[in-house]
């Protein structure tokens, strides 16, 4: 038993599922306010998601649907906690997913490039847009916060703008094209994959490159020197320079890397065809700050964030199962954004459960 | 006309981005990282608008004015609360709990309007809120121009703040415990009240803010959207200002301009001949103050201890 507790990463996990369980509990005393009668079951279908469904087909179409925006979301929390590890808070990634998204729209829609330069390109602007910030940080001291808030905002504006060429939007509706109707080279291709999930067309290799990702992301903090040193600069900057690191290199490195994994996860999302780029919009993705959820909750692990990805879009999607007569979706975001809150509190529950692991090696000796 | 526009418009903008960012100063003086007021603007302004709702036509002005600035400054205190919790009782990561509670702001006051949206209609599922007619409790026209009430409270209010600040042993207290709050407590000043009370004033700030700002030129608000970011610009108000209210309320101006002139721009027609899309206008203001902060951050100066968890076993 001490061994075990004694595990940081069980320490996490234990944690995480306190977050999780809680904010379960929040959210359904929210739901109990709202309309009492009904709360059990609205917050059983949010936790029930695809499950909700009695039939098997339906059940795998919508675990489909889940994961397809799961990829994405893995990319946003890799792109948060690959910058956490060099102690930069990129809150930015909604500003550098746009720019993704903008990005391989307009090269599949207007340029009508293929996915795969389409891909490429969204990674690339978003890792130039994360350098903009790294580089106010390192020479301008401007917090990457504040920085990364106000470039979310531009790049949202900018993207509406760009987007609105003719060429992408339907002139009818606020939304750029379907891929499918103008773009068919920039679909990813789904190598088989959708046989599993009954034929759901929006099934692609997005899911397998986003796990892929996260498994690269774990090499490369863990197993290389790039890692390493950009993990020292985030511990002490002052004594990464002293052991000769470059340490104001390691801070755009660290923010275009983040940039590079958000822009690859707009295109991961936006050219499976799923939704359209909406040009009117005036907020950003909800899915950037979901991102920051699964960072936390994933006890900023590569690996954890895929799990911690999927299950807060498993959620968010259960959302919609509630009745909507009396509940609205949107609770499904307040239980997630209420777990994001209590990850502040994990340093304090890790606290807890080592004096709990200490107290049991007292009462064995 | 669109001089005048231009000028209510700043005024305005001008007076709420100094008080929510006067009530951020107060925070981080205090040592707390304040991250959390487009959150708190955003249930402040659910509250008080809320509130107005509630509000019978025939209640005198000023009661009606009262009643929705106070709602909402206690709500604000209250959500406030949250961030004092976590911080101060439980040394969380300052950024994160704020980056929470901004979201958390925007989606329990979703939840919230929405609700009480479905249960008055059950057709109803917007979150939307209309008070046109309390609305006008706050508003004098002069000849077209029309002055807010609110202006007025946001003056007096940054007067008294910079009196408490500098002239009270209270505010000169508060601000040691953002430059070394172990000193402070060496001198027998208890930091853990002077954070409470620098969260729950930027609370109190923030919430009155929040329901002026969705007063601006509307009378509804959808609560989906937030606040716009305006909490984030009065962040960026404040860091330019170099926490200090003489300052702030100079940059609130620079900034509430270009605010004003997105604003401004959608309604008037000379500015849109200028063959601009409406979009420049509307990044504008986080372009400026992006350039701003990049040439005025490498000097400027946050209190020291400001993000930093106090330890009070440390040196």
């Amino acid at each position: 038993m001490r061994n075990i507790l004694k595990n940081d990463g069980v320490k996490t996990f234990i944690a995480s599922i306190i977050c999780i369980l809680c904010g379960l509990f929040l959210g359904f005393i929210v739901l109990l306010f709202i309309e009492p009668s009904g709360a059990l079951t609205a917050i059983v279908n949010i936790i029930k998601n695809f499950f909700y469904y009695s039939r098997t087909d339906l059940q795998l179409k919508y675990l489909g649907h889940t994961l397809v925006k799961t990829a994405p979301l893995v990319m946003c929390s890799l792109s948060v906690l690959f910058a956490y590890k060099v102690g930069l808070f990129n809150i930015g990634v909604a500003g550098q997913y746009v720019v993704g998204a903008c990005a391989c729209l307009y090269a599949a829609l207007v340029l009508g490039w293929s996915w795969i330069f389409c891909m490429l390109f969204a990674g690339l602007s978003g890792a130039l847009y994360g350098a903009l910030g790294g580089l106010l940080k390192a020479f301008k001291n401007v917090n990457e916060v504040i920085s990364g808030i106000m470039l979310n905002w531009i790049a949202l504006y900018a993207t509406n703008m760009i987007l609105s060429n003719p060429n992408a939007k339907n002139a009818s509706s606020p939304y750029t094209y379907d891929i499918s109707v103008k773009g068919q080279n920039a679909k990813l291709p789904s190598a088989g994959l959708e046989s599993f999930f009954n034929d759901n067309i929006y099934i692609t290799i997005a899911i397998p490159l986003a796990i892929i990702v996260a498994v690269l992301i774990w090499v490369i903090l863990e197993k290389t020197k790039l890692g390493f040193e950009l993990k020292a600069t985030g511990l002490n900057k002052h004594a990464a320079k002293y052991c000769g690191m470059h340490e104001k290199r390691n801070i755009i490195v660290s923010l275009a890397v983040s940039g590079l994994l958000a822009g690859l996860g707009a295109s991961f999302f936006y050219l499976t065809d799923f939704e359209q780029w909406k040009v009117t919009s005036s907020t950003i993705p909800h899915i950037c700050f979901d991102g920051i959820a699964g960072a936390f909750l994933g006890g900023l692990n590569p690996i954890g964030a895929i799990f911690s990805s999927l299950f807060i879009q498993h959620i968010t999607d259960g959302g919609s199962n509630v009745d909507l007569s009396i509940y609205c979706s949107q609770i499904s975001g307040l239980i997630s954004s209420i777990i994001i809150y209590l990850c502040g509190f994990v340093g304090f529950l890790k606290m807890v459960i080592d004096n709990a692991g200490k107290r049991n090696m007292k009462g064995e000796k | 006309m669109l001089t005048v526009l231009l000028l209510q418009y700043t005024l305005l903008f001008a007076c709420i981005l100094s008080l929510v960012a006067v009530g951020g100063m107060f925070c981080e003086r205090s040592g707390i990282f304040s991250l959390h007021l487009e959150g708190l603007m955003c249930v402040g302004a659910m509250a008080g608008a809320l509130m107005m709702r509630c509000l019978p036509n025939d209640v005198p002005a000023l009661a009606i004015i009262i009643a929705t600035l106070v709602v909402s400054l206690v709500v604000g205190m209250l959500y406030s609360s949250l961030l004092g919790i976590a911080a101060i009782h439980f040394n969380a990561d300052q950024t994160l709990i704020g980056t929470a509670m901004n979201i958390l702001g925007v989606a329990f006051s979703t939840v919230i309007v929405k609700s009480l949206n479905t249960i008055s209609n059950p057709n109803d599922h917007s979150s939307l809120v209309t008070y046109i007619n309390q609305k006008k409790a706050f508003i004098v026209n002069i000849n077209g121009f029309e002055f807010y009430w609110i202006m007025l409270i946001a003056l007096v209010i940054l007067v008294v703040a910079y009196i408490i600040l500098y002239k009270t042993r209270f505010g000169l207290r508060l601000m040691s415990c953002g430059e070394h709050p172990q000193a402070a407590a060496a001198v027998g000043i208890n930091v853990y009240k002077m954070r409470w009370a620098g969260i729950l004033i930027s609370g109190a700030l923030g919430g009155i803010g929040g329901i002026a700002y969705i007063m601006a030129g509307v009378s509804e608000w959808h609560f989906e959207y937030g606040v716009n970011g305006f909490g984030f610009l009065a962040l960026a108000v404040m860091i330019f200002g170099k926490w200090r209210p003489q300052n702030i309320i100079i940059s609130a101006l620079l900034f509430a301009f270009f605010k004003a002139l997105a604003d401004v721009s959608s309604q008037a027609d000379t500015l849109s001949n200028l063959c601009i899309p409406s979009g420049i206008y509307k990044m504008l203001p986080y372009i400026i103050s992006l350039i701003v902060l990049a040439f005025t951050s490498a000097k400027s100066r946050a209190p020291k201890a400001e993000g930093i968890p106090y330890d009070p076993s440390a040196r």
